[in-house]
């Protein structure tokens, strides 16, 4: 039996086997090269190389275990961020983080205080389900800061270790702490969103896993309140958007409680912009997923449809950027993993 | 029957439109079609009491979960319509943050229901354009007058955009098409935003010491021990519906008998 007989029995079953190969090409035409230098016997050989590859990139979806896992390390980089900045909870803040938490008014760090507790709790209640499921959760990151405030797994400066990083100051300079923060949340949410799919098998978990999304989509919406108006002011919930809410270059000092557009590339651009920008489909979808698609959150395409006055009859003279305001967009699993990495140690694993 | 609205408007860019691409695998709209003949919707009237007034059933599967958005959607438009006509709002400076916040959360709820009207409609029957009853808010009022019988409209508003996110996250256990639990999770995390900015302004306003309205305890599971810490307290359309009727007049309240 040669190579093309046996891709001829796998299309019987897997009427997409050429698709699989041909979006491999460069692996097809390295192994032609191979095969001038190779016996005929070894070529069978790299051949199933090239299928375990095809396959097993489009086959191995996310368990309910695998994305709960995802969600956890996100919380663990969330919770060690409020941890880091406002003081361990439970434990006496020190002198630096009392002198930092000064700078927030008192409505604005209650409100830090309880996003800190929420973090703190959803990393419990994942290792407790990831547990209870039979699966394991995974190791907690380095979470002791050294002189410069950076631990063995996360720098939040952005300086890959340094402490020097582009968001030097993270836990002096109450703006630059609230940007990241609003950074962290909103791809906490995109993040589950992207996870929820891969839990319908099991509908308790996908529950309690929207049931934390909402409640970052709510920290998000507060920190960006609080952006809006500073982060000395007590009620910033008075402040309204810059140039009435309808121009998108204002949306990185003065941002909606809500996504609009990008968000002109969020908080800090050059950093951040990939928060709001589009994904890429991972080739393990799974079948049940019919070509997900992870469009930036300024996407007006909904269901297929691009989202206007002309094909929504009743919503003329509706402001262009409200179309994409109205919808939050998932992001997927690596895409939000290198999000992630802007703030891990250089050699550390734990974003993979 | 399209997906797209826009017939005789302007003819739709081919493709575009996944109804007019029936083989485009993407287009979530198509898996509503193997379920609408099986979601008749129905009027379901109450044999034991002929004085209970008819309930809408929203049907069953994708297709009743969609029509339950729809019609949790249609309640929340209708009433920011109705406080933009309101003497609250038309009192409010143009560009104060109160103006621009109803203002965008009036956009942000139309243009929920049309596109789920729109893809109801593309491959089964939405229910119909639902009456309301407003009558227990005043849209004169900021927020609730102490002693008064009638909501403010901060609170109203408060309370509807919560209930929004309750029920996306107590329905979406009865999705069976992973297109439509996206479109969901799109919509959801919005209406999240929209609730904890309006409890912001209403913690700030009345206890300012507090500043966590926006995950409050009426809405979040406030323990930090119970397996549930710190989330959403989700409802199931059992329990959202009675709230809901509330505010929908006779023959325009709903029953939701299959997604349970």
């Amino acid at each position: 039996m040669n190579i093309f007989e046996i891709i001829s029995e796998i299309e019987k079953v897997d009427p997409e086997v050429y698709d699989r190969l041909d979006s491999r090409r460069s692996i097809f035409k390295h192994m032609s090269g191979l095969g001038q230098k190779l016996t005929a016997a070894a070529v069978p050989l790299a051949f199933g190389a090239v299928l375990n590859k095809a396959y097993a990139q489009t086959t191995a979806a996310p368990g309910v275990v695998d994305v709960l896992n995802f969600a956890l390390r996100l919380e663990y980089l969330e919770s060690t961020f409020y941890n880091l900045g406002l003081g361990t909870i439970g434990a006496t803040a020190t002198a630096a983080q009392t002198t930092f938490r000064s700078g927030f008014s008192t409505t604005n760090l209650a409100s830090l205080d309880i996003i800190r507790l929420d973090e703190s709790n959803h990393v419990s209640a994942l290792i407790a389900t990831i547990t209870a499921l039979g699966g394991t959760p995974i190791a907690a990151p380095n979470r002791t800061p050294n002189a410069l405030g950076v631990t063995g797994d996360f720098d939040f400066t952005g300086g890959k270790g340094t402490g020097t990083g582009p968001f030097a100051g993270i836990f002096t300079t109450p703006a630059t702490f609230l940007a990241v923060a609003q950074a962290l949340e909103d791809t906490g949410v995109r993040a589950y969103k992207g996870g929820a799919p891969y839990l319908m098998s099991n509908k308790d978990v996908l529950t309690a896993a929207l049931n934390i999304h909402s409640v970052e989509a709510r920290h998000a919406s507060r920190l960006r309140t609080m952006r809006r108006a500073g982060a000395a002011n007590n009620t910033a919930s008075a402040v309204a958007p810059t140039n009435s809410g309808t121009n998108e270059a204002d949306r990185s000092a003065s941002p909606k409680s809500w996504i609009s557009g990008n968000d002109n590339g969020g908080p800090a651009p050059a950093v951040t912009a990939p928060v709001y920008g589009a994904g890429t489909a991972p080739a393990y979808t799974p079948t049940t997923l019919s070509a997900p698609v992870f469009p930036a959150e300024n996407n007006v395409i909904q269901g297929g449809v691009t989202l206007s006055a002309t094909t929504l009859t009743a919503t003329a003279n509706f402001p262009t950027l409200s179309y994409s305001e109205a919808f939050d967009e998932p992001l997927d699993v690596p895409t939000v993993l290198t999000i992630a990495k802007t703030f891990a140690v250089t050699g550390s694993t734990f974003f993979g | 029957m399209s997906f797209s609205r826009s017939a005789g408007a302007s003819a739709p860019t081919p493709g575009s439109s996944p109804l007019l691409a029936p083989i485009k695998r993407r287009s979530f709209i198509k898996y509503a079609g193997a379920t609408a003949g099986a979601t008749a919707l129905t009027l379901a009237s109450c044999k034991k009491d002929d004085t209970t007034t008819a309930l809408l059933d929203v049907g069953s599967g994708d297709v009743g979960v969609l029509n339950y958005a729809y019609a949790l959607e249609q309640l929340e438009s209708a009433f920011y319509t109705q406080v933009l006509a309101g003497a609250y709002f038309t009192s409010l400076a143009v560009g104060s943050a109160e103006y621009q916040l109803l203002s965008d959360l009036a956009l942000h709820e139309k243009i929920h229901v049309d596109l789920l009207r729109t893809a109801l409609t593309a491959n089964s029957t939405p229910i119909k354009a639902l009456s309301f009853d407003f009558s227990t808010i005043s849209f004169s009022d900021r927020t609730t007058v102490t002693g008064a019988d009638k909501m403010g409209v901060l609170n109203a508003a408060q309370m509807f955009e919560d209930l929004g996110v309750a029920a996306y996250n107590g329905a979406a256990r009865f999705f069976s098409n992973v297109d439509y639990l996206g479109l969901a999770g799109k919509i959801v995390s919005v209406e999240a935003r929209h609730a904890a900015l309006l409890r912001d302004i209403l913690v700030a306003g009345g206890a300012s010491s507090l500043g966590n309205g926006f995950v409050g305890a009426d809405v979040i599971d406030s323990s930090t021990t119970s397996a549930t810490a710190r989330m959403e307290k989700s409802l199931l359309p059992a329990a959202v519906l009675p709230k809901v009727n509330a505010y929908l007049a006779t023959g325009s309240q709903l029953t939701a008998p299959s997604l349970v």
